[in-house]
């Protein structure tokens, strides 16, 4: 039993997931309606669920697949990058621009809309990739060579419409809308699908690549991994790259919330909780070993906190100082520090009781 | 180890540099004045320069253009203002970051304009080079935004009153007549003048006529996070009929929020819809009756800032120095295209 606990505690996933239980049964005490689900209508007649389990699933969606992307760049790298939030305001201007043209209200789009989102695909893998030759080539610690677009990012995507904000009205494009609300029918939230399709294909990608153990060797050791015959400059520009594709991904889907874009609020502050997703997954910041799912879940843990605050009408001026007291909270108990002293005072309360030394031994080996 | 470091933060500070040069570099300079370079500064230049006939220098400094849709029609305004045409000579200066700020107001206190036009993005900090712009005879004008520092150091100050603001807008409201008053209230940034104006006019008010306000809560001028507040609220089950958002980002995200569980808003329906700013869009959505009301916050400033020049130019006092300029409110139930054409932003 003991030995149970120390194999559960040593878990990664341990943490985002006894937070999302305590947050689940905190919910369920103080207002058990918290996980009522129920089938409506929008405006438009669709049918469509709501709740707050379909709300935390369906806010999450574009952090939920940052971390992804966020995970590998902290792996590859060692560090994160700042900018996915100003790379998101650029990726989601390229696409309105695409599909408004030089129109600001247009009445019929300019080009279907994968074409655009391909394009603006493009754009964020060369904005990624920029970052990446600064960290890689020039061994500019992530967080500082991002930092230049953290800064330059929405006036960039500010520029590239001309500072205008295009709006995409529903006489224009109903379908642009879908993919961050509902396909008409279909009465699950779009971002809920975007976000499975992107880990299967990321997984995929993990499972039948080698792309994870060289980035993992690169984030443990370059020198190393350069003399095992690996390129650590590639691996880590890869890791930037499908951060650019993850970061154009979430841009599609913030843009189409609300078919148009603000260049300076857009997904503000998102790369703080991006970051903050991979912390929780039990992934350690300086690099190497990762889990991609543990980040995911740290999204989805973020979320269920922010909607479960929202619920309880927490004062504005007070909001910030309880999410700072359950991060606090969260992020040190997901520390390596923590989890081998946990760890280990399971152990030495199995082995203390003698009853069986043989437990002992086992908690080495797991 | 060090060495790398080292190494990181130098290309930092050289990150740094470059892009507070670009952010100098966007200053766009103008047509060099053909007057001579005025000797006599310090005594009364503002006649001697007026009858010498040339153009009259000012330096402008303002926040990023890329801010908001306020500050742009703000820019944009000042840029159409502020031309050889209407006799002026200007400069301008962008940033976001005080210190910058600062720096430019030095560069024009050099360049030896006549008039400094100010919106500071900070209110403190601003005493000593006011008092070099002082002492080199540069008249200071503050726009949008005030500072503190002693009065004497400016000319005037033209700005928005924002409990005004949040006055007219919840005068609207009581004038609507419901029978009760259930509100969602989507706050700004906290602490923010606008914020602090439109939230407190209407918890006055609120704790004034018994209206219930369900919740209060920051959406940080954020559409999504709006729409995720007034998603909570319905998911709970709440029933409300006003929301008042302090921006029309807000109303925004509010309004996707309503269209999601099928609740009807704009003029006579279901629920009330207010927001802040007067965009272009937001007006038009008051147009199509979507929603019900939206109260103006002035950007345009250029007109205000030129009758205060050209008075001190013909040497008149400014008998108020604190100038505070015209808002309107608009009802979804009057509001005409003319508006939308004149008003928007």
């Amino acid at each position: 039993m003991k030995n149970f606990l120390k194999k559960l505690v040593g878990m990664q996933f341990f943490i985002p997931i006894a937070a999302l239980l305590l947050l689940a049964l905190f919910n369920l005490i103080a207002d058990p309606s918290f996980f009522r689900i129920t089938l409506g209508q929008n405006s438009n007649g669709d049918p469509v669920l709501s709740g707050y389990l379909i709300t935390i699933l369906d806010y999450g969606s574009e952090l939920a697949i940052l971390a992804i992307g966020m995970t590998l760049v902290t792996a590859a790298t060692g560090g994160q990058d700042i900018s996915v939030g100003a790379g998101i305001a650029i990726a989601g201007s390229v696409i309105l621009k695409m599909l408004c043209g030089s129109n600001t209200r247009p009445t019929e789009l300019q080009m279907p809309i994968m074409l655009a989102f391909f394009i603006a695909v493009l754009v964020s893998i060369a904005f990624s990739c920029f970052n990446g030759v600064l960290v890689a080539y020039f061994n500019i610690q992530p967080m500082v060579a991002t930092l230049i677009l953290f800064t330059a990012g929405r006036s960039i995507a500010a520029w590239i419409n001309n500072n205008e904000l295009p709006i995409i009205s529903s006489e224009c494009s109903r379908s642009f809308s879908y993919f961050g609300n509902f396909i008409p029918g279909i009465p699950i939230p779009t971002p809920v699908f975007i976000v499975a399709i992107t880990i299967v294909i990321i997984m995929l990608l993990l499972k039948f690549t080698t792309l994870k153990l060289y980035t993992q060797s690169v984030g443990i050791n370059p020198k190393s991994s350069r003399l095992n015959g690996l390129n650590p400059e590639l691996i880590k520009i890869t890791a930037f790259a499908i951060l650019g594709v993850c970061v154009a991904i979430s841009g599609l889907i913030k843009v189409s919330r609300l078919s148009t874009i603000n260049y300076s609020v857009i997904a503000k502050d998102i790369e703080m909780d991006a970051i903050l997703a991979v912390a929780l997954g039990g992934n350690a910041l300086s690099g190497g070993k990762f889990s991609t799912w543990g980040s995911i879940l740290g999204a989805y843990v973020i979320q269920f906190l922010t909607t479960t605050l929202y619920k309880l009408n927490v004062s504005s001026d007070a909001l910030p100082a309880y999410k700072a007291v359950v991060i606090i909270i969260l992020v040190v108990a997901s520390s390596a520090t923590v989890r081998e002293k946990v760890g280990r005072f399971f152990k030495e309360l199995s082995s203390g009781n003698a009853s069986a030394p043989g437990a002992g031994k086992g908690g080495v080996k797991a | 180890m060090t060495k790398s470091l080292k190494k990181t933060i130098s290309v930092a500070a050289a990150a740094f540099m470059c892009m507070s040069l670009a952010a100098c570099g966007s200053s766009a300079p103008a047509p060099a004045a053909t007057e001579a370079p005025a000797a006599d500064t310090t005594a009364a230049p503002a006649e001697t320069k007026a009858a010498s006939g040339g153009n009259i220098k000012v330096g402008i400094i303002n926040n990023d253009p890329n801010e908001s849709g306020y500050r742009t029609a703000n820019d944009k305004d000042l840029k159409a203002k502020f031309t050889a045409e209407n006799g002026y000579d200007a400069q301008f200066a962008y940033s976001l970051k005080n210190d910058e700020q600062i720096t430019a107001a030095t560069k024009f206190i050099q360049d030896e304009v006549d008039y400094l036009l100010l919106s500071a993005a900070d209110t403190a900090g601003w005493d000593s080079v006011l008092q070099d712009a002082k002492n080199a005879g540069v008249k200071v004008i503050l726009f949008d935004r005030t500072i503190d520092a002693d009065p004497s150091l400016y000319e005037a100050s033209i700005v928005s009153d924002m409990d005004k603001e949040g006055k007219t807008a919840v005068e609207w409201l009581k004038g609507q007549n419901l029978s009760e008053y259930n509100i969602i209230h989507i706050q700004g940034v906290m602490g923010s003048a606008a914020q602090k104006g439109r939230s407190g006019a209407l918890i006055d008010e609120a704790a004034a006529s018994g209206w219930n306000i369900l919740t209060s809560q920051t959406a940080e001028w954020n559409a999504e996070k709006a729409e995720q507040i007034v998603k909570s609220q319905i998911d709970s089950g709440a029933k409300f009929n006003v929301i008042y958002a302090e921006n029309d980002d807000m109303a925004k995200g509010a309004v996707a929020a309503l269209d999601k569980a099928n609740i009807s808003h704009g003029v006579g329906k279901d629920v009330i819809v207010m927001g802040f700013d007067c965009n272009k869009w937001a007006l038009e959505e008051l147009l199509n009756k979507n929603w019900n009301y939206d109260g103006q916050c002035n950007p345009f400033q250029a007109q205000y800032l030129d009758d205060v020049i050209k008075k001190l130019q013909n040497g008149e006092t400014i008998s108020e120095k604190t100038i505070i300029m015209e808002e309107k409110g608009f009802d979804a139930s009057t509001i005409t295209q003319e508006d939308v054409d004149k008003y928007g932003i």
